[in-house]
């Protein structure tokens, strides 16, 4: 019910939702929960396990019940704490939990064969038959338990990510963070100021106290008005921080555009990073409910949101209310309601000696003891020592004291201390480096107590920044001493819940330390106390408190269980902003891109960059026609491909030699210059990591080209090597291959196209196989390289990046008219394993040098990188795999990669396996479908017949293994 | 987590690559046995404490023996290894 | 004899505005990366010092002069953009680069904000200032960030990836833009 004049909201801007279907009107400002208590809605969750009917217990994020589904389809989002979620025009909610309907709740029978149900229950019955766990009671069990259900769809609203950084991190704007904000940024540090709530104030926008004589809510909004106007301060409201890490780094979670109708660019939330050299836990204190029985009825509330209800929203949180406590700030709850006009039913302090100047009956040393009303409060049963009494009340207000709001201090696995004062635990110095507690999560619970610890922090930090503090002009607020007598179970007929989000009780608590789960790890997850989004904000103190009790410890060496972020629930959208769709990796597209794709070729991923698999022509239906031709086209007149994305290292310096001779295993250092040679990489460890050309351009310059996807690697490495082994050499290395557009002209009527656009032309004088030259292209200076990867003539043109979409574009035209044309990935696949040319297929980390037959190539006249690894007995053996050809015998469908291979009639099991296949291709050349493998003292079994099988595509094939050049073995045709 | 480049300062960690022990630097000739280079690819200390390890920059290209705390994960500074052979 | 012709790494992509953002091509006709050998850092200062009047930058700085510029590219190394070298062969590898980056400038009052939501560095003007420059990130990608005045930066990445570029700060400026 609102209250009319009541509030800091302007009730006259009306807003309209629905719950369940059901138009509920809510003003601008109200929360899910302030609007539906506003409309007396009660009922607002059934509870995880037993079906329990919950309403609205707090008036924050640590809300355990009201947990509802916002939005619909793609975009629904389950288990938001109703507490949390502003309400706009047109916002859906629907309750969860509960089948048919909020109000009868078929599963709901749960809660009456609860007493199978206790903690353990699952584990103890559903453990045999095994088989029927995953087809009978995981799926039964996950049907009655759990809270809402995701939409199953792809979410295409926006989500964000930032990083932010500042001197100072103060996390909570109430009267300490407040507090500790100014001082530090009056004194000149660069502040964020962070607080979760869409109105900054904290429990100054939920109590009715003064400071310096105006309403305390008024003062925050002057302070907040001055933060606002300073450079150096950034204000940041509905941002919950969640997480403390190394280095001084925070998680923190902004609701962006929750609070609105979703579309547009407006992201719905931004996961930031922030940096901060210092920083100020300001996030003050959660209640703690009390364990009586029955304690969890609709409309049994913490008396600190029923203020929070009262005073901020204006809403009565029933018509009668009843307050139950066990310290001084329950009474300042009757003296709010009733000055409201709500009427009080009793006040009820557990302390017997408690002195309670209230105009309401008041009931010393009493204890709640039952309620009733099965789907909404409607009385408690109070005993004392004037015996037991029922009084009518829909509304209860209970308070067992405050816990300080801990946990960012703990996410670094330090342990906050007990405070036998407060009667709960509070942070220690250095928990987190750089943080330090003010206020309320400090212990400090007073207002003028929290206005001077924030300021006190705020000088300590400014100090600690370097900069020099105001002595600040602390403001008159009330300082009532804050004494609590130890208030955890009242015992009587009826569970007493603990956590309400979990369903957990003390009988379960207690079960657990029976059954000797007394540590509190093992009680947590023997019962599921303080799991699930909540994580126990609610019940962990008290739930400690039981187990104590239970285990005949006290609650300090009982201790806590840890601390983890995150501090609330963060969605998987916001936490992976930026890494969606196109963020996911960067899209790296050749010069000649667009050309490719204007000629309808398929582009496929090739690490990050996209390369044409093949160019289809008119009267081609399948890739294998293109593909076919393409090869044909190569091998008989000239192919134009795109090699670009080759790693293209420049390698300068007066070692640059030396450098070279220490990372390949054959010698650089006799290569002339002009001349182009292949070269081989291993990692230290002996197998081969990368292969390539280098090219010497002069003395000390050499230009070296790596494969496609490990261009990075071997960029790392290569620095690695010069930095980390060989600093004595002078030699620097730096990347070119987004500088040249490279592309190769491959066939025999390669020179022929290449003469017609070059500025001086070429033969095999001038440019024989292997050598390199500077070249013009239509005026444009490049450098042409005789190499081949097919076994043709053929040489790699290289421009300027700028010129590479017009030289591909003049390149693919000559070559049309010379009977050729563009090529993609699939022929130069095709036309690599003709040549038995290798890829990271076959090198793919572990094959050495000997397994690819090229065990010749590493010189033993110097020392390189994997030199002595690979030189080791294991790693040389002849009954390793080595690589192979495999060509089918006879008719066969295809072959295919990954396939092993078997002596031809031996069984296909795994211990008589003799190696497996690569890669493997149709080849049009061959006319035959050919293979690439390794096969187990492969060289010495040419001519041996072999069974290829796949099992998992259910392929076999004999194949004959034989020499892996298949094509042109001589190279003739290569020096053209 | 923050490292610390000695060209760049205090970075975040994703602009770093790991590779692992510093003492990988300490690369043996030809001369020293398979048992010894074995040791010196394979085997590790597992410290409680102060460690160092081999991390690059990739931004920035320098590859850097980084000074770590793995208990309290303090990181004390980083130097280049260039300076660290020299 | 058919034309050649050019291509900027951004044609057709740029400018763009967002908001209180521009996005706009910066043409990099010409770019070198030095890299002074072992010792010969100092007479390769000089060098450029006499024929471009730019001095060598420290790291994460620049140096400029008129259209002129020299940006620190990483670990012993600078890109010297739009000057025309001496000699330095024997002191320097010099490598053109001037086709292999592709180069926004963001500007605007929303510039810093936008950046931050892809840049893992702290960009504020006191700490990153005017002539300050930085190898970091771009999201995923490799990036030289500098800051050219108090509401404009010029990112740099590997040309292959000039659409993503431009995509990433299109779509963080549209995020920034929609909160008004």
């Amino acid at each position: 019910m609102r209250i009319p004049g009541k509030g800091l909201i302007d009730t006259s801007k009306t807003v309209s939702f629905s719950f369940d279907g059901r138009r509920i009107e809510g003003v601008e400002g109200d929360t899910v929960a302030s609007a539906l208590l506003a409309n007396d809605v009660r009922l607002v969750a059934r509870s995880f396990k037993y079906h329990r009917p919950r309403g609205v217990l707090t008036a924050g994020s640590e809300e355990p019940n009201a947990l509802v589904t916002t939005g619909s389809g793609a975009g629904a989002e389950p288990n938001v704490r109703a507490t949390m979620v502003e309400i706009h025009e047109g916002l859906e909610v629907k309750s969860q939990n509960r089948w048919p309907s909020l109000g009868f709740d078929v599963l709901s029978v749960n809660d009456l064969a609860a007493p199978f149900f206790g903690a353990g229950f699952y584990y103890k019955t559903f453990m045999w038959p095994g088989v029927l766990w995953e087809k009978l009671y995981e799926p039964l069990i996950r049907r009655a338990a759990g809270l809402g259900a995701l939409s199953g769809k792809n979410n295409e609203d926006r989500y964000e990510r930032a990083y932010a950084f500042c001197d100072l991190l103060v996390i909570g704007a109430g009267p300490a963070g407040l507090m500790a904000a100014l001082t530090a940024a009056r004194a000149g540090a660069d502040v964020i100021l962070a607080d979760e709530d869409s109105r900054m104030g904290g429990r100054l926008l939920a109590e009715s106290e003064e400071i310096d004589g105006k309403p305390g809510h008024v003062w925050a909004a002057e302070v907040l008005a001055e933060l606002a106007g300073m450079e150096n301060v950034r204000l940041m409201p509905r941002t919950t921080v969640t997480g403390a890490y190394d280095q001084g780094t925070y998680g923190a979670l902004e609701r962006v555009g929750l609070h609105k109708a979703a579309g547009g660019h407006l992201p719905r939330e931004c996961f930031w990073r922030i940096v901060a050299r210092r920083s100020i836990l300001a996030a003050g204190a959660l209640e703690r409910p009390i364990a009586f029985p029955n304690n969890d009825r609709p409309g049994i509330m913490n008396a600190g949101a029923v203020r929070a209800y009262l005073n901020r929203w204006g809403v009565a949180t029933g018509k009668r209310v009843a307050v139950y406590g066990n310290n001084d700030g329950a009474h300042q709850t009757a003296r709010d309601l009733m000055a409201a006009g709500v009427e009080v039913a009793a006040v009820i302090d557990s302390r017997k000696d408690a002195s309670v100047a209230l105009d309401a009956p008041v009931i010393t040393g009493g204890r709640v003891i039952g309620t009733k009303g099965r789907l909404g409060l409607e009385e408690i049963t109070v005993a004392s020592a004037s015996g037991e009494r029922q009084i009518k009340a829909d509304c209860l207000a209970m308070s067992g004291g405050w816990n300080p709001t801990v946990h960012l201090a703990c996410h670094m696995n330090g342990r906050p201390v007990w405070d036998e004062a407060i009667q709960s635990f509070v942070p220690k110095p250095g928990m987190i480096p750089g943080m330090e507690a003010a206020g309320a999560a400090n212990g400090v619970f007073s207002t003028a107590g929290c206005l001077a610890d924030g300021a006190r922090a705020g000088e300590a930090a400014a100090s600690d920044l370097g900069k020099k503090a105001a002595k600040a002009k602390l403001p008159k607020a009330s300082d009532s001493a804050y004494s609590l007598e130890p208030l955890w179970v009242v015992e009587g007929k009826g569970r007493q819940w603990l956590d309400f989000q979990n369903d957990v009780t003390v009988k379960d608590v207690r079960l657990a330390a029976k059954e000797n789960y007394r540590s509190v790890e093992h009680m947590k997850r023997y019962t599921t106390q303080g799991m699930a989004p909540d994580q126990g904000k609610n019940s962990n103190v008290a739930a400690l408190a039981v187990l104590a009790d239970a285990t005949g410890r006290g609650i300090p060496e009982t201790g806590t269980t840890t601390y983890r972020p995150p501090f609330v629930p963060v969605s998987i959208a916001a936490m992976g902003a930026g890494a969606q769709g196109k963020g996911f990796a960067p899209q790296r597209f050749t010069t000649s891109h667009a050309a490719s794709v204007e000629r309808g070729a398929p582009m496929i991923e090739a690490g990050m960059w996209y390369r044409p698999s093949y160019f289809p022509r008119p009267g081609e239906s399948t890739w294998r026609q293109a593909c076919d031709r393409e090869v044909a086209m190569v091998r008989e007149a000239v192919g134009i491909c795109d090699v670009s994305t080759l790693g293209k290292i420049d390698v300068q310096g007066p070692d640059a030699a030396a450098f070279l001779d220490f990372v390949y295993t054959n010698t650089m250092s006799t290569l002339p210059v002009g001349k182009v040679r292949y070269g081989l990489m291993l990692r230290e460890d002996g197998h081969v990591m990368d292969d390539g050309t280098c090219a010497r351009f002069g003395e000390g310059h050499f230009v070296i080209t790596t494969t496609t996807a490990a261009a990075a690697l071997v960029m790392r490495h290569l620095e690695f090597v010069a930095q980390g082994l060989r600093p004595d050499l002078d030699v620097q290395l730096v990347s070119v291959t987004e500088q040249w557009a490279q592309v190769g002209v491959v066939g025999p009527k390669s020179r022929d196209l290449l003469n017609d656009l070059l500025d001086a032309p070429i033969s095999d004088e001038t440019l024989p196989y292997m050598g390199h030259q500077a070249a013009q292209v239509m005026g444009v200076k490049g450098r042409l390289f005789r190499i081949s990867f097919s076994g043709e003539h053929a040489y790699e043109l290289a421009v300027p990046a700028r010129y590479g979409e017009a030289l591909y574009r003049v390149l693919v035209a000559r070559a049309e008219m010379l009977g050729g044309g563009a090529y993609g990935m699939e022929a130069l696949n095709v036309l690599r394993i003709e040549k038995g040319h290798i890829t990271h297929a076959e090198i793919h980390g572990r094959t050495t040098a000997f397994d690819i037959g090229f065990d010749k190539m590493i010189s033993r006249k110097k020392d390189c990188v994997g030199q002595k690894m690979a030189a080791r007995e294991g790693m040389v053996e002849e009954s390793r795999e080595q690589l192979v050809g495999l060509k089918p015998v006879g008719a066969v469908k295809q072959l295919t990669a990954g396939a092993h291979i078997f002596v031809e009639d031996a069984q296909a099991k795994r211990e008589n396996d003799q190696g497996y296949v690569t890669s493997v291709c149709y080849s049009p050349t061959v006319q035959s479908f050919l293979g690439l493998g390794f096969l187990k003292n492969g060289r010495a079994r040419y001519g041996e017949r072999v069974r290829l099988v796949d099992h998992l595509r259910g392929v076999e094939a004999v194949c004959e293994v034989v020499n892996p050049v298949f094509f042109d073995p001589e190279g003739g045709r290569l020096r053209g | 987590m923050r490292l610390i480049c000695p060209h760049c300062g205090e970075r975040d960690r994703r602009e770093f690559t790991y590779q692992g022990a510093a003492e990988i630097l300490d690369r043996p000739s030809l001369e020293v046995g398979n048992d010894d280079w074995a040791d010196y690819l394979h085997l590790r200390e597992n410290p409680a404490g102060e460690t160092k390890d081999m991390w690059y920059h990739d931004p920035c290209g320098a590859w850097i023996v980084m000074h770590r705390d793995t208990v309290s994960h303090a990181v004390h500074g980083g130097e280049l290894a260039l300076e660290v052979r020299k | 004899m058919a034309n050649i012709v050019a291509r900027k790494p951004c044609e057709g992509l740029l400018p763009v505005m967002i908001g209180s953002v521009t996005l706009s091509e910066v043409v990099i006709e010409k770019m070198a990366s030095v890299a002074p050998f072992k010792g010969k850092e100092g007479a390769v200062s000089a060098a450029l010092k006499e024929a471009c009047d730019i001095a060598f930058p420290a790291p994460n700085r620049t140096s400029s002069k008129g259209d002129a510029r020299a940006v620190w590219a990483g670990q012993g190394r600078a890109n010297l953009i739009g000057c025309d070298l001496p000699d330095l062969s024997g002191l320097a590898a010099v490598t053109d680069q001037g086709d292999g980056v592709a180069a926004v400038k963001i500007e605007g009052d929303g510039a810093e904000a936008v950046l931050a939501r892809l840049v893992p560095l702290d960009l504020r003007a006191a700490t990153f200032k005017r002539g300050h420059t930085a190898r970091s990130l771009v999201n995923h990608m490799a990036a030289s960030i500098t800051r050219l005045g108090p509401k404009s930066f010029e990112v740099m990445v590997m040309r292959s990836m000039a659409q993503t570029l431009v995509h990433e700060l299109t779509e963080a400026a549209e995020g920034v833009a929609a909160r008004g």
